[in-house]
């Protein structure tokens, strides 16, 4: 595999460039293990077609979503405030997020505190590349494969993106599986309000595991997710019907990348 | 003459009654917290139009939605010829619009058929409670009161369907008979068919199964009228104002509370304003109904209990404890409760020891949820239970410090590291050379 190419916004500003867009990172996108590989897609993807973007690096904070979604408005308002102080500070006008809670937190929950951006998702600026010419899918990786597409809620109903991830999808001449539950109706991965962070309430069944049952129903090749944290749970819950030798749990992002072995 | 008074003297009271319990709910729901709902008029009447007159979100379960429509439209309609019965009533008049004629004909063999309709709709919603046992009206938070409440409403909208046919039964033998009180009009296409198995029956037995049929109707519409205020099914009223008052913005966003942005923004902005009033400091979060804002609490009384929220989350799916429906019945119980409080003591609540959060609602409902608004995207009529629940644990987390312990670990964590998990900012960008 090529080098990737990463400059920090510090960086490209002090030699006097400017980048096109800023990629947020997001915690997840830049701790853990699984979520590292999403980045490493999306950055690939954006050296593929010599986009000029920067990363905040080391500045990048926490955007606050798990604090708010469990109620410690306090944590979430620190957070967002350090963030606008460093992205105003850099004059940032449009950002691209490798996480829907980023996304959302970003794009509809900093404005009222100072922070206005042109903020949208990695599948959208992949849909953008692709109509734009500027990327296209060479090679035949995911030809007829049967690839199912899992909704993150924070993508889906709660800003209404369904359409962009699955067209990119569809450029794969791979065969597009939809739920029962899927779009407005999509089923949570179980991760969402901050239930990532802790043990679930007593029930009879782990919310990633009937979703993911719910996946599997129709034999996919793929599970395609566009959120580190459904990707998470959706491979835990392939991994409890051992189903992980038959069904790889991808983003978006990484199928475009792998279809093009960038 | 004597019917006449009588009838004005029922309409008298049942307007009254239900006027004097309307103020009530009207006074309730402004208890609740100022909130800014008057922007985009147009987009507010669109939606409206769409959700509760054209009732879009419904067609998402295509059979419950179409049984609905037929109830939704007979009800609307058929009220046209209540305002005939109430001339009638009030003049002593019989089938006082006939004199439209043709129309009039072609009116009342129209309502027929939306009676008909009315009626084949309330039996199936009756059998899917009662006989196929849909899983959503199953639900722990159904039993007692509101299981009998949702029979009560199908069964009294059967009986006053029925009550419609059997009087414009009577009414056509009557009409065929001569009879001179009985005006020749309208026209019957549903009951035409059980007409003929009441022709032998005497003039006065006919007489006495109108009129009882008549009053059967007018006065079962004055108690339904006056039961709506204790009833689930006064979502008929407020889905309109409820549905013109929707959330505008993105499902995903969660309001900001201003009381702790007025802590937070001075630290990065010396000359920063307070937006909130510093001598009348607010609770964070909510704790009770009145801490709600009035958008919540008339979200609570537009709740039809349909269950949809419940039967959509991923939670409840799971066997845990959180049902939206139950939120939002729970705070409308509440408010209620609050209500009479005040009722008892000339307008003003004296405390009484309870509170939504803690003896309705319990802090394992409020963690369990996912944020994920299938409950909000489900709502056919726009109600919010998302925006109680994270107000909940604002109160739990801001006010009490009752989360649960990964949380707290969570929530060190990003105060420390700037990152739900123990990681070094420092090593934020070490996924480049990995």
């Amino acid at each position: 595999m090529k080098e990737i190419k990463v400059r920090t916004i510090s960086d490209m500003l002090a030699s006097g460039e400017t980048p096109e867009i800023l990629f947020w990172v997001g915690c997840s996108g830049s701790f853990d293990d699984r979520a590292k590989k999403i980045t490493k897609a999306i950055v690939r993807i954006l050296n593929h077609v010599n986009m000029k973007f920067a990363i905040l690096g080391t500045e990048e904070g926490c955007s606050g979503d798990p604090a708010k979604r469990s109620g410690n408005e306090f944590l979430f308002q620190m957070q967002a405030m350090q963030n606008i102080t460093v992205l105003n500070g850099y004059g940032i006008k449009k950002i691209v997020t490798g996480c829907p809670h980023c996304f959302n937190t970003l794009k509809n929950e900093y404005p009222a505190l100072g922070g206005n951006y042109e903020v949208i998702h990695h599948t959208q600026l992949v849909q953008q590349l692709l109509d734009q010419g500027k990327l296209s899918v060479q090679g035949g990786a995911f030809k007829g494969k049967k690839i199912v597409y899992h909704d993150p809620c924070y993508l889906g109903r709660a800003n209404e993106v369904y359409e962009a991830p699955r067209e990119v999808i569809q450029k794969l001449d791979a065969e597009l599986s939809e739920m029962k539950r899927s779009r407005a109706k999509g089923l949570c991965c179980g991760a969402g309000g901050a239930q990532m962070f802790k043990e679930a309430e007593k029930g009879n069944k782990e919310v990633n595991v009937e979703r993911a049952e719910e996946a599997l129903a129709s034999n996919p090749d793929v599970i395609a997710v566009a959120c580190p944290f459904c990707n998470t749970m959706m491979t835990d819950g392939v991994k409890y019907f051992n189903k992980e030798n038959q069904t790889k749990v991808l983003d978006v992002a990484e199928l475009i990348a792998n279809a093009n072995d960038l | 003459m004597i019917s006449a008074i009588v009838f004005l003297l029922l309409l008298a009271a049942s307007v009254w009654l239900f006027s004097k319990n309307v103020h009530k709910i009207r006074r309730n729901i402004l208890l609740g917290k100022a909130l800014d709902r008057s922007d985009n008029p147009a987009l507010r009447w669109k939606t409206m139009l769409l959700v509760a007159i054209g009732q879009g979100k419904m067609f998402t379960r295509p059979l419950s939605a179409a049984m609905h429509i037929l109830v939704y439209v007979g009800f609307v309609l058929i009220n046209i010829e209540v305002l005939e019965m109430l001339v009638d009533g009030a003049f002593n008049t019989h089938r006082a619009f006939s004199v439209l004629g043709g129309f009039y004909n072609f009116l009342i063999g129209f309502f027929e058929i939306l009676a008909l309709g009315v009626f084949i709709g309330v039996v199936v919603f009756w059998l899917r409670r009662n006989v196929v046992k849909v899983k959503r009206f199953l639900n722990a938070e159904l039993n007692g009161w509101p299981r009998f409440d949702a029979n009560a409403i199908l069964i009294t909208e059967m009986v006053l369907m029925s009550a419609l046919m059997l009087m414009n039964g009577a009414d056509q033998n009557l009409q065929a008979r001569g009879n001179e009180h009985y005006v020749q009009a309208g026209s019957f296409p549903v009951s035409s068919f059980f007409a003929p198995m009441m022709s032998g029956l005497s003039d006065g037995t006919l007489i006495f199964i109108e009129r009882f049929c008549w009053w059967l109707h007018i006065i079962g519409i004055f108690a339904f009228l006056n039961y709506l205020p204790y009833s689930k099914h006064l979502h008929i009223l407020l889905a309109f104002p409820n549905t013109y008052y929707s959330n505008l913005k993105a499902k995903g966003e969660i309001n900001t509370l201003d009381s702790v942005t007025d802590v937070v923004a001075p630290n990065f902005d010396p000359a920063y304003q307070a937006k909130t009033d510093p001598n009348n400091p607010q609770r964070f979060g909510v704790k009770d109904v009145l801490d709600l804002n009035w958008k919540n609490l008339l979200d609570a009384y537009t709740c039809t209990e349909c269950g949809r929220c419940t039967s959509a989350c991923p939670q409840n799916i799971t066997g845990k404890k959180l049902s939206p429906r139950k939120i939002m019945m729970d705070t409308r119980d509440r408010l209620e409760e609050v209500g009479k409080n005040m009722d008892k003591n000339k307008g003003v609540f004296v405390e009484d020891g309870k509170s939504l959060l803690g003896d309705y609602i319990n802090s394992e409902e409020i963690w369990a949820c996912n944020t994920c608004n299938a409950c909000v995207q489900e709502c056919p009529v726009n109600i919010d239970p998302l925006a109680i629940i994270i107000e909940m644990r604002r109160y739990l987390v801001m006010e009490q410090s009752q989360s649960p312990a990964e949380l707290n670990g969570m929530f060190a964590n990003i105060e420390n590291n700037s990152a739900p998990w123990q990681f070094s900012p420092a090593d934020r960008a070490n996924w480049i050379q990995d």
